[in-house]
């Protein structure tokens, strides 16, 4: 049957260049370029093409060229050629539309409107080169007050310390399931984070057995609706426990891994038959109010003998910070709070592209609400959902984080170029995938020590920028909203960042 | 409570002002070699969490805890990896949510009701209740027993899994309200249905909404309506009554009753039509 889908992206061929060495053939899972040996020529499957660029970066001789199709259709603004497309795979198919990675709407990206200060005169800007900068932060609950008594000359603390996790730099790899990335990919996060002093998030695809010894203390793990690998030792061998309740990219519904993606080794990791689907329910389903999720938040704690602090993830949706409120007082000791540009290996594009509220929004409201009430003590807040740039993570912080999930960013070090595809289980980067052919792509080795100098180039920016503010540690930035001004924005938009305008 | 600015006040209802642990020790627990008795009245359930991980590191074996009165989480601190470490213990009155939870290889026995959440996310070991269950029992449980002498509630066996020799048993000799079994992968489900009367159909709705693994073996009978659209209704096999009489003589052993008498009954075998039953939603 024609499905009438136009191709999406144009490939090219300099003639001339090409050696046929036959490597773009070899490296597309979609099969875009197929080699007559007779003919002696190259036949291309338009159609197939994701546009990850695979093949035009390794082609060794610059051969390759492939950039979007403009819509053929007539031009319409409302009628757009995605829209059309869609429609078309529906009538054939009468399916949910897939896709992946992160919402590419253009929503107003509010990092793009907030600038930061930076000291002239009044008072010195630090030279982060020469001077010392504090970049760590602690993750977890903090006293209300310090007691402190002294004894015989000697002070000794005497207010109870809740259990906190010390990052080095406050940047932290977003979950991402070892079932949805490849074990390489899934590695390399967790090498990187190990060499570097921050943490990487197992998502709820479980850790694998193996990797706890090493990587274990660097890990945040995630217990979902799912439950998948949950169990007592997976629990103990972590650092913090993050309990799943929503996810940026679909918010309110659960995830599916399709059956295929469910080999041995997955299947050994989340404790499931192969080849079964691995269905997380959308609600925790012993959590249907804050009370519920006080129960399991304990549950957590008790299970741990109360030695690590437990997270919620929640979306960023309409009511977040009377909702984070409550999940603070629910006793997490760390709050997620991920964007409508949070990423996904697959989600529904209807939910992906319309159901949540940009993080900006969301995080300035909560922070406020968690100031107003007197308990943002009682809780660190992590935001993620779209952070691109050194520049938005430090944003993020003066708007009230005291950390940052980066995700999107770190796939995109390790080599994807988000087309979007994640969900069809053929990433030509090995990121997305189960396919060994795929995965042996990725090098840990190689795509780990990527990883790492993102997050030194990042950390040596944002010393950068806080040098200037005059500010020697990344905590005296958090909340921060005196250094930060809005162009562009409404005055509601200013009232809800909590900023002033430019000049202002 | 910092004093600046505070709209609304904070009281963490369960860590406030907590009893330590070896003052609790030493006025609740008598031990007799390694079984221990300790008084629970009054405790909150971290205080009774505490006692109960004080007692084993003590060298408590069997516990004997009385006047429970809705403690949570009773079980799931003991996380004592090696195998010849397991425990017994035993709960007199009424246990609070999540009984079990996360359990790793003990024996909780209890003498009364039980609340919601009993086996969340059970790993191994052994639930035996004498009396009724609440809500999501046995919620993503993935392996060991729990046996329920009377009914249990909602969204009973929600998500329960298996993998390789891990296969969760749960036993209930009442009946079920709805849910039960949705999103099931694994493991099995014995409804009995002891305390309907002839004829009567089981309570659940639903059964089996979303299943695509494991099994619910029903006593009883069961209109087509309160079946949910992923489970198929199958007639018993060999391998099928053996399991079934395998788990009703251990039921018996628990709660007394003749297995003969209750193995007469009727049974059906309900499994998921389809491992993948969202295989076919998507357009890709």
């Amino acid at each position: 049957m024609y499905d009438y889908l136009l191709p999406e992206f144009l490939v090219e061929r300099r003639e001339d260049s090409c050696i046929r060495c036959r490597v773009c053939e070899r490296q597309c899972a979609n099969n875009v370029h197929l080699y007559d040996t007779e003919l002696d020529r190259f036949f291309l499957s338009e159609k197939d093409c994701v546009g990850c660029q695979r093949c035009v970066e390794l082609c060794p001789t610059g051969a390759l060229y492939v950039h979007p199709r403009l819509a053929d259709y007539r031009p319409n603004s409302s009628w757009t050629r995605d829209k059309m497309q869609n429609l078309k795979k529906q009538a054939a198919t009468g399916g949910v539309v897939l896709t992946g990675s992160g919402n590419d709407k253009p929503y107003r990206v509010y990092w793009d409107h907030l600038l930061l200060n930076a000291s002239q005169v009044t008072n010195p800007s630090i030279d982060p080169l020469r001077e010392p900068m504090e970049m760590q932060t602690f993750l977890g609950r903090k006293p209300d007050t310090l007691k402190i008594e002294f004894s015989e000359g000697k002070a000794k603390l005497a207010s109870e310390m809740c259990p906190n996790v010390p990052v080095q730099i406050p940047l932290v790899f977003s979950a991402m399931s070892l079932g949805a990335i490849s074990y390489p990919a899934f590695k390399s996060l967790a090498m990187a984070a190990k060499e570097t002093g921050v943490l990487f998030n197992t998502g709820e695809g479980g850790l694998p057995v193996e990797m706890r010894d090493e990587y274990a203390d660097c890990a945040i793990v995630q217990c979902a609706s799912g439950r998948f690998g949950v169990d007592l030792d997976y629990l103990n061998s972590a650092r913090i426990i993050e309990i799943k309740i929503g996810q940026g990219a679909k918010p309110g519904i659960g995830g599916h891994l399709p059956g295929e993606k469910v080999s041995d080794y997955i299947a050994q990791t989340r404790m499931i038959p192969r080849g079964t689907d691995a269905l997380s329910p959308a609600p925790q389903h012993d959590i249907y109010s804050i009370e519920d999720l006080s129960m399991l938040i304990y549950a957590l704690k008790e299970a741990t003998n109360y030695t690590k602090p437990v997270s919620v993830k929640i979306a960023a949706v309409h009511n977040v910070a009377a909702i984070a409120s409550g999940i603070v007082r629910a006793g997490a000791d760390i709050v997620a709070i991920d964007g409508i540009r949070g990423g996904t290996g697959a989600a529904p594009l209807a939910t992906r592209d319309n159901v949540g509220i940009p993080l900006e929004l969301a995080l300035a409201s909560v922070d406020k609400r968690l100031r107003d009430e007197g308990i943002r003590n009682k809780c660190s807040v992590m935001a993620a959902g779209g952070i691109r740039s050194s520049a938005d993570a430090i944003k993020a912080i003066a708007l009230g984080a005291d950390g940052v999930y980066i995700g999107t960013a770190a796939l995109v070090a390790m080599g994807c170029t988000l087309c979007h595809k994640c969900y069809t289980g053929k990433c030509n980067w090995g990121i997305c995938t189960q396919n060994p052919y795929l995965t042996k792509r990725l090098n840990p080795e190689l795509t780990s020590q990527r990883l790492i100098n993102l997050l030194k180039g990042w950390s040596h920016e944002i010393q950068e920028m806080l040098g200037g503010l005059g500010v020697n540690a990344i905590e005296s930035l958090r909340g921060n909203h005196e250094h930060l001004r809005g162009v562009g924005l409404e005055e509601w938009e200013l009232n809800v960042l909590g900023v002033k305008g430019a000049g202002e | 409570m910092n004093g600046f600015n505070v709209k609304f006040g904070y009281r963490d209802n369960f860590l406030d002002n907590l009893q330590p642990v070896d003052i609790l020790y030493n006025t609740r627990v008598s031990t007799d070699g390694c079984r221990a008795t300790i008084n629970a009245l009054g405790l909150k359930h971290k205080e009774l969490n505490d006692l109960l991980r004080e007692t084993v590191q003590s060298g408590g074996k069997e516990l004997v805890i009385n006047n429970v009165f809705g403690q949570r989480y009773i079980g799931t601190r003991l996380y004592l990896p090696s195998e010849d470490n397991k425990l017994h213990i035993e709960v007199n009155k009424f246990p609070g949510n999540d009984l079990g939870a996360f359990l790793n290889g003990h024996r909780v026995i209890v003498h009364g009701n039980a609340q919601d959440g009993v086996g969340n996310t059970m790993d191994s070991g052994e639930i035996i209740v004498h009396g009724r269950a609440g809500d999501v029992t046995a919620m993503s449980m993935r392996g060991g027993k729990i046996f329920i002498r009377d009914n249990v509630g909602y969204r009973t066996a929600i998500h329960m899994k298996e993998y390789r020799d891990k296969v969760p048993v749960l036993v209930v000799g009442g009946t079920a309200q709805d849910f039960l079994g949705e999103y099931m992968a694994g493991g099995i489900v014995l409804l009995l249905g002891l305390n309907l009367q002839e004829s009567e159909p089981h309570r659940a709705n639903y059964i089996g909404t979303g299943m695509h693994g494991g099994v619910i073996y029903l006593r009883g009978c069961l209109a087509e309506h309160q079946l949910g659209k992923e489970v198929g209704v199958l007639p018993l096999d060999d391998q099928d009554k053996a399991k079934i009489d395998c788990y009703v003589r251990e039921y018996c052993n628990h709660f007394g009753g003749n297995p003969e008498e209750i193995l007469n009954g009727s049974f059906q075998k309900l499994i998921p039509v389809s491992l993948r039953p969202y295989g076919q939603i998507y357009a890709y």
